[in-house]
């Protein structure tokens, strides 16, 4: 729309919309309260407007400021409306900002003005700027016009596939907001976050998951495909997104899972009906055992622990709540440590933390009993604070530690705070009860506090004593006794009440006393308080019964006095009372059970905390901390019932598919496609728990990492075997890469399981290196590489990748290009700098992880992925086990063997490094200490250098990682392998291959970079194939097995290209593989590295000449 | 999650308004006005409250009210971690969070409050992602804008957002690379009357400023690892690192912040620096008390104890107090009634003392129960616990940064029982 047209186009609307403007304006002030001020800030408007219409930026943004101002103090400025609107489209930055703030506050009252800002933000949604994308459809959503709602809608779809993560977080948002205007779309919203539930990035993560709790909570069916995905990304989600995506597994768990509570689980066997004969045989074996936890519950719990140590404490209190609600009772109580960590937190946090721990503490004593001292009152705290912990102290009490809590409690009785003094005699009460052994010191410590001097905790003391009393219907004359002593020094109507109620239940205990006490009340009668009035009929009436002789006159006084008093209640109860124990005529047959009436035997009165009944809450909830249940609350389920063993779960992970395949009528992918992938998944994941009771002895944790282990390896290698699989994956399909193509029958696939496990089995030596990492740190957060299942392994890597490559260039890039094989290096970097720790990646998954980010990065570029893409990701994720070279022979080394491979992996010492993996074994009789690598010769490589290994026990292995900067040479790095008696020279010399890094470009830029290296720096040569490599897919995998390159996609069938460059200076190295007829092709390498070129043109000519 | 958020100030002044969602008329804050005039002290106003329609969450933070709207269902703590993430970030962009500063610069906070929210629930909060997007002010800056028209949102685009160390901006540069370390410890401590430790804990936090060129990795190394019992960490550093190594390693974020805060084990017997002897007492008769207070150096590791302050809040019925001070100067507030001593340095050869006489209203009883002493203090180049920072090294960079570490212990909620 060309601005013109757009301006009169405003311009004539505006007139129209100064009077619905002020129309606006009219109702609103006169109908609220807070727009007096409205005369004064009319003028103030009227040369807004003016600087809003200037040419000057600088007065229009001094205009949006002061209407910003005003719409922050809440006054009107709606009817600026048309003036603001027209500079939505204005270069600056935050005049712009400023307007959208103004347009999301007042488009609700002027849609149709608000309508004309929509074309800016459709053109801005188109913009090649991520960023602008983003507010753009922030803006829009926040639009609340019901006429736009069709343009939201397309434009959340479209954003919901965007290539950035960042504008599909926003479209997370914006489907909430569409949600909150016209729930009528809930079914096509549904279908979004269906899509953005498969996200893999973690920006969206948590932000989908919002929009999942508010949309289709109900819809738990949605999660099940993402459970382990969002486990295994939930530690490097930002903290809001964690706090919600816990709450929401929580949840989850709770209607999936069997109850971790429970000794052993009921098998339900109905459900299994239709499954293939397969996998209920598996089913059937495994029904055999007892219960474990089901791998995935584990998987949970494992991930989310870490988290207690976050600095949000409301990732901390939804981790707890999540192992309240989840986890085996022996666990629950690593929560507590994190939990008395917040109480160090402001005041506001605190109150929310101590209402769960009272809830907490009802339940589970044990868990909070060693740390009681942190709940001691400070005379600083606030009171509801006060009241809290002394709640908690209360519920911590047992025989053992009574006497301490008492003692603190005498300290607190004796506070300034008399409302918490007061709670502080009721908490000594429940302590007197709960405990029997205590109940007579606290009583006679009550009694003493009967003769303290202020009145409230008299009052408090007397009510309790009154409680106890009653709970204890044992001899209690004394105080009985001594109460009545006080009665006239006590003025509080509660406490004068309360003795007379005693007075009267007790009366044949006290026989002598009682009689008097009347008396003196019959004399102040007229001036009590009403409580203290009726307490005195019901004495009266008491006595009278009982001791009818002394007490008859005085009775018939305060009846008398009764019937004539200005309360109704008291001239009502005096006339009950009379008839009830004055035999009449009229008194029927009441009278004769009057003193089964009065004097019948009262229940005691229960004394228990107030959090009693909060536990119907989930914990760290709205509802819990308010005790009702709230507007949105998701009441959490009982585990079911009838439990379902471990693999019940993944049926049902099966079970929607094929509801859903139809139904939803996304034909992009057959149906039976899914169906075998999932089997598989499903297969998979049986083979890992299977393979982790081999290890019987093991306990369920270790098992499920144990088999982590095996099933990471198993994982890389279903990779390689499956070829249609890692091109859905880069399609949006969210499935796992293993996910197996879809003409693989079943029986081929489990084919390939067994020759897995042979190889697992093989490897083994190898993976106790690797096992007993997973093991060590299943928990941190880079417990996601080492996950439970093959399939999420998987997930979580490529999804690094491709959260990293569509991120923005890393800060430390330095400015070189833009080119985007640069920015996959370096944010490839950083992801590896995220977990650290992630120090040995299992070999063979390197190679796949740069072939995937490839693959990724040109999907992200918009490129459609033709044939020869996919068939070459899958040639080249079939590439085997990385070459392993020896470093150290274990005869040489004196025990000490050493082996090194190239992981392909950016370095994470510095960018010019090339990362080296060296595996350390001791195959000696005795333990090696102090492994580290001694001084280097002057003049040598820069190396760095692995931690010391302080000892290696015999027969274990190690597996340490360094960085070799080989400035682009294949020279040699020389240093010494030193253990804490010996010295070992060695040497590590590269593969002109491994000095290069993959680097990914479209064929355009390929050609363009080539067309800049000819001449001396070209090298080519005819080569003869071997008849096994003609094939494309064969040609990629040599080719990549020789050289640490990416694949360009292309589609040019005879043309294959490769692209890399060196990773210490960086040079681009591009491969270019010509086919001819009958098996020989032309092999050309550009770059500028002439040396590299003809090392790797001699490399590749043999690899490729064999078979 | 969020609809509304209301700026409260400390006399029930509604100052500013912001949503998220559809408009929350401000009518709603008057349920929590009537809780705050209930609840007298603006620290005793529960901080989750309940309207027929919504439900309001709020927190006090300098003399101001957060108060937040929301309709539905939301972890309480999620907000209110919020709201004091939004505080914190005011006292970043203005050194103060303030009604003064507030409306001073509401455009540049209504401008943070939008971003850090989208559709009530957080999208921003990092504070080097916001400043990327909307620069603090600074003098010289709103001088430049004023003359030139320029503003102070920023012209480039976030990026941290998006990156893998979303707390760290792109493209940092310093001529002086320097990263300085304060383990500054606390110790939270109740003594009774006789001065027996009823209850002591330190707690401790690990501040750090570190202003380096690129993107640095460092690795921070603790001599006594082993001391701490609990710690959390700024979500910068590597958690498994610190599982199975007990080392630090993190790409620190640009500038200030936390790096941890740790808890030292209550089985460790917490060295108490000072003993207080006290004596106060109000006379059954007549209408006055005295005040005895001595203090004296207990477990100072050789070092000294400064900047020593004494605070006594005083019953309400006290009217006045008349006292003599060795060293430093008291001042007592009519209004609050707390009794403040500032003692300075703690001299041991000669022992500051404060005594003299209360006099309290006639006719009021006798107050039940003695104040409470808080004392606060600070202690030099030692951390209590005995944690000891062996050695930082950095990867990934080149240059030599300058590093330093400081130790300081404080007390605490450090209160004495009399």
């Amino acid at each position: 729309m060309s601005t013109t047209a757009l301006y009169n186009d405003q311009q004539g609307g505006a007139e129209a919309a100064v009077e619905a403007g002020q129309e606006t304006t009219a109702t609103i002030s006169s109908g609220g309260a807070a727009f007096g001020l409205f005369s004064t800030d009319f003028k103030k408007n009227e040369d807004l407007k003016e600087m809003l219409e200037s040419n000057k930026e600088s007065l229009k943004l001094e205009a949006m400021k002061r209407i910003v101002q005003l719409i922050s103090k809440g006054k009107n400025a709606s009817d600026l409306f048309p003036a603001v609107v027209k500079n939505v489209a204005s270069k600056n930055i935050e005049l712009k900002k400023l307007v959208y703030v103004y347009l999301v506050r007042y488009a609700e009252e002027q849609q149709d003005l608000a309508l004309l800002s929509i074309s800016t933000f459709q053109r801005a949604l188109k913009d090649p700027n991520q960023f602008i994308r983003a507010s753009a459809l922030r803006v829009l959503s926040s639009i609340r016009v019901p006429i736009i709602v069709p343009i939201m809608m397309l434009a959340i779809k479209e954003a919901a596939s965007d290539l950035s993560p960042y504008v599909r977080k926003t479209s997370a948002h914006a489907i909430q907001k569409l949600y909150s205007l016209d729930a009528d779309q809930k079914e096509h919203l549904i279908e979004v976050i269906e899509k953005l539930l498969k996200d893999k990035s973690t920006l969206v993560a948590g932000s989908v998951v919002v929009a999942f709790e508010e949309v289709c909570p109900d819809r738990i069916d949605l999660i099940h495909r993402n459970y382990r995905k969002l486990c295994n990304l939930l530690v490097d989600v930002e903290e809001w997104g964690q706090v919600v995506i816990i709450n929401m597994l929580t949840r989850y768990a709770r209607t999936q899972f069997t109850s971790p509570w429970k000794e052993d689980g009921i098998f339900d066997e109905s459900e299994k009906a239709f499954y293939d004969s397969d996998s209920e045989e598996k089913q059937g074996q495994r029904e055999a055992k007892p219960y474990i936890m089901d791998p995935d519950h584990r998987l949970l719990l494992r991930n989310t622990k870490p988290l207690l140590q976050s600095r949000n404490t409301a990732v901390v209190m939804a981790v707890a709540q999540l192992y309240w609600h989840l986890a085996p009772k022996h666990e629950v109580s690593i929560v507590t440590k994190s939990l008395v960590r917040l109480l160090r937190s402001h005041r506001e946090v605190q109150y929310v933390v101590l209402q769960n721990i009272a809830t907490m503490s009802i339940q589970r004593k044990g868990m909070f009993e060693p740390y009681m001292k942190s709940f001691y009152v400070r005379s600083t705290d606030a009171t509801h604070i006060k009241t809290l912990k002394l709640e908690i102290l209360t519920n911590l009490a047992n025989e053992a530690n009574i006497s301490t809590i008492l003692r603190e409690f005498q300290t607190y009785v004796k506070s300034q705070d008399k409302a918490f003094a007061a709670a502080t005699i009721q908490a000594i009460g429940r302590c007197a009860t709960n405990i029997s052994e205590v109940t007579d010191t606290c009583l006679n410590g009550l009694v003493l506090l009967l003769s303290n001097r202020d009145e409230t905790v008299v009052a408090e003391s007397v009510v309790v004593i009154k409680k106890l009393l009653q709970t204890q219907p044992t001899q209690h004359c004394d105080i009985i006794k001594h109460m009545a002593k006080l009665f006239d020094n006590i003025t509080v109507p509660m406490a004068r009440a309360s003795i007379l109620w005693l007075m009267g239940e007790y009366c044949e205990r006290v026989p002598k006393i009682a009689p008097d006490v009347l008396r003196k009340m019959a004399k102040t009668f007229t001036s009590e308080e009403d409580i203290v009035k009726l307490q005195t009929v019901n004495l009266a009436a008491k006595l009278y019964l009982t001791n009818s002789k002394q007490t008859k006159l005085l009775t018939q006084y305060i009846l008398n006095l009764g019937k004539y008093d200005q309360n109704y209640d008291i001239r009502d109860r005096t006339r009950f009372i009379r008839q009830l124990i004055v035999p009449s005529e009229k008194s029927g047959a009441l009278n004769k059970y009057a003193r089964r009436i009065l004097l019948a035997s009262k229940p005691a009165p229960v004394l228990e905390s107030a959090f009693k009944d909060r536990d119907r809450f989930q914990l760290g909830t709205l509802s819990h901390s308010l005790n009702i249940k709230t507007t949105g609350y998701q009441e959490l389920s009982d585990w079911p019932a009838a439990a379902p063993d471990p693999s019940v779960r993944n049926v049902e992970v099966i079970e929607p598919v094929q509801e859903w395949a139809p139904s939803l009528g996304k034909a992009k992918k057959p149906k039976s496609d899914k169906f075998y992938s999932d089997d598989e998944e499903e297969e998979e994941e049986e083979e890992g728990s299977g393979s982790g009771s081999e290890d019987d002895s093991s306990s369920s944790s270790s098992s499920s990492s144990s088999s982590s282990g095996s099933s990471e390896e198993s994982g890389s290698e279903s990779e390689e075997e499956s070829s249609g699989g890692s091109e859905k994956t880069s399609s949006d399909s969210g499935k796992s890469s293993s996910g197996s193509e879809a003409s693989s029958s079943e029986s081929e696939s489990k084919q390939k399981k067994k020759k897995r496990t042979k190889k697992a089995t093989q490897r083994k030596s190898k993976q106790t290196a690797a096992d007993s990492d997973s093991d060590e740190n299943g928990n941190g957060p880079v417990g996601k590489t080492s996950s439970s299942s093959a399939e999420s392994s998987s997930d979580s890597e490529s999804d690094s990748e491709e959260d990293s490559d569509s991120d923005s260039p890393a800060p430390q890039k330095k400015t070189v290009a833009k080119t985007k094989p640069k920015v996959e290096v370096k944010s490839k970097k950083e992801v590896s700098l995220l977990d650290l720790d992630d120090f040995s990646p299992a070999p063979p998954s390197a190679p796949k992880s740069s072939v995937f980010s490839s693959s990724l990065l040109s999907d992200l570029e918009g490129l459609s992925l033709s044939n020869v893409s996919s068939a070459m990701q899958v040639t080249s994720s079939s590439f085997g086990p990385v070459k392993t070279y020896e470093l150290l022979h274990h005869m040489t080394g004196k025990g000490l063997s050493a082996k090194y491979h190239f992981p392909r992996q950016p370095c994470l010492y510095q960018p010019s490094m090339v990362a080296v993996q060296v595996i350390l074994t001791n195959s000696s009789d005795h333990s090696l200490e102090e492994i580290h690598i001694g001084d280097r010769s002057p003049g040598s490589l820069n190396v760095h250098c692995f931690n010391t290994v302080e000892r290696l026990e015999p027969g274990a292995s190690v597996s340490v990682s360094m960085g070799i900067d080989f400035s682009d040479s294949t020279q040699a790095a020389n240093f010494q392998l030193c253990t804490k008696e010996d010295q070992f020279s060695v040497s590590i010399q590269p593969a002109v291959g491994e000095l290069l890094m993959p680097s990914t470009m479209k064929e355009t830029d390929f050609c363009s970079e080539q067309k800049k290296l000819m001449g001396m720096n070209e090298t080519s040569a005819t080569i003869t194939m071997a008849t096994a490599n003609t094939s494309k897919q064969n040609i990629s995998k040599q080719v990549l097995s020789v050289a640490n390159v990416g694949v360009v996609s292309s589609d040019q069938n005879n043309l294959q290209r490769f692209a890399g460059r060196t990773v210490s200076s960086g040079a681009l190295v591009l491969v270019t593989l010509e086919l001819r007829e009958s098996s020989t092709a032309l092999l050309t390498i550009n770059t500028e590295k002439t040396v590299m070129a003809s090392m790797l043109l001699r490399d590749l000519k043999q690899a490729l000449s064999q078979a | 999650m969020i609809n509304s958020l209301f700026l409260i100030s400390h006399s029930g002044d509604i100052f500013l308004e912001k949503h998220w969602k559809s408009v929350i008329s401000r009518s709603v804050c008057d349920y929590f006005l009537e809780a705050k005039e209930k609840a007298g002290d603006p620290e005793n106003v529960a901080p989750v409250l309940q309207t027929p329609h919504h439900y309001l969450i709020s927190i006090y933070r300098g003399k101001l009210f957060f108060l937040s709207v929301t309709q539905t269902e939301v972890p309480p703590l999620f907000v209110i971690e919020f709201l004091h993430r939004v505080a914190d970030t005011f006292q970043d962009y203005f050194g103060d969070c303030s009604e003064v500063v507030i409306k001073e610069n509401t455009v540049t906070v209504y401008e943070l409050l939008e971003e850090m929210l989208d559709n009530g629930f957080p999208l921003a909060t990092e504070s080097n992602v916001l400043k990327e997007m909307i620069r603090p002010p600074t003098i010289l800056r709103s001088v430049v804008n004023t003359l030139t028209g320029g503003s102070n949102v920023g012209g480039t685009l976030p990026t941290g957002q998006l990156s893998n160390v979303p707390w760290r901006r792109a493209g940092v540069k310093y001529t002086n690379n320097e990263a300085y370390f304060d383990v500054i410890e606390e110790i939270d401590a109740i003594l009774d009357k006789s001065g027996t430790t009823v209850f002591a804990e330190i707690q401790g936090v690990v501040e750090a400023c570190v202003k380096l060129t690129g993107m640095p990795d460092l690795t921070l190394s603790f001599m006594n690892p082993r001391l701490l019992d609990d710690v959390s960490f700024h979500p910068c550093v590597r958690f498994k690192r610190w599982e199975s190594e007990r080392v630090l390693s993190f790409i620190p974020p640009d500038g200030n912040f936390r790096l941890m805060s740790y808890h030292v084990s209550s089985q460790n017997l917490v060295a108490i620096p000072v003993y207080v002897k006290q004596n106060i007492s109000f006379l059954e008769t007549g209408s006055c008390g005295r005040l005895d207070i001595t203090i004296g150096p207990k477990q100072t590791m050789g070092k000294t104890v400064e900047n020593l302050t004494v605070t006594i809040p005083m019953p309400k019925s006290v009217l006045s107090v008349n006292l003599t001070a060795t060293q430093g100067t008291y001042t007592f507030d009519l209004t609050t009634k707390v009794v403040l001593w500032d003692v300075g340095k703690l001299n041991p050869q000669k022992l500051p003392n404060l005594r003299g006489s209360i006099s309290i209203q006639t006719g009021s009883p006798k107050p039940e129960e003695n104040p409470s002493i808080n004392i606060g203090l600070q202690i030099q180049q030692l951390a209590i616990s005995g944690l000891k920072v062996s050695r930082l090294d950095m990867y990934g960079e080149k240059y030599k940064p300058f590093k330093g570490v400081k130790y300081v212990t404080k007390a605490g909620k450090f209160q004495v029982r009399t």
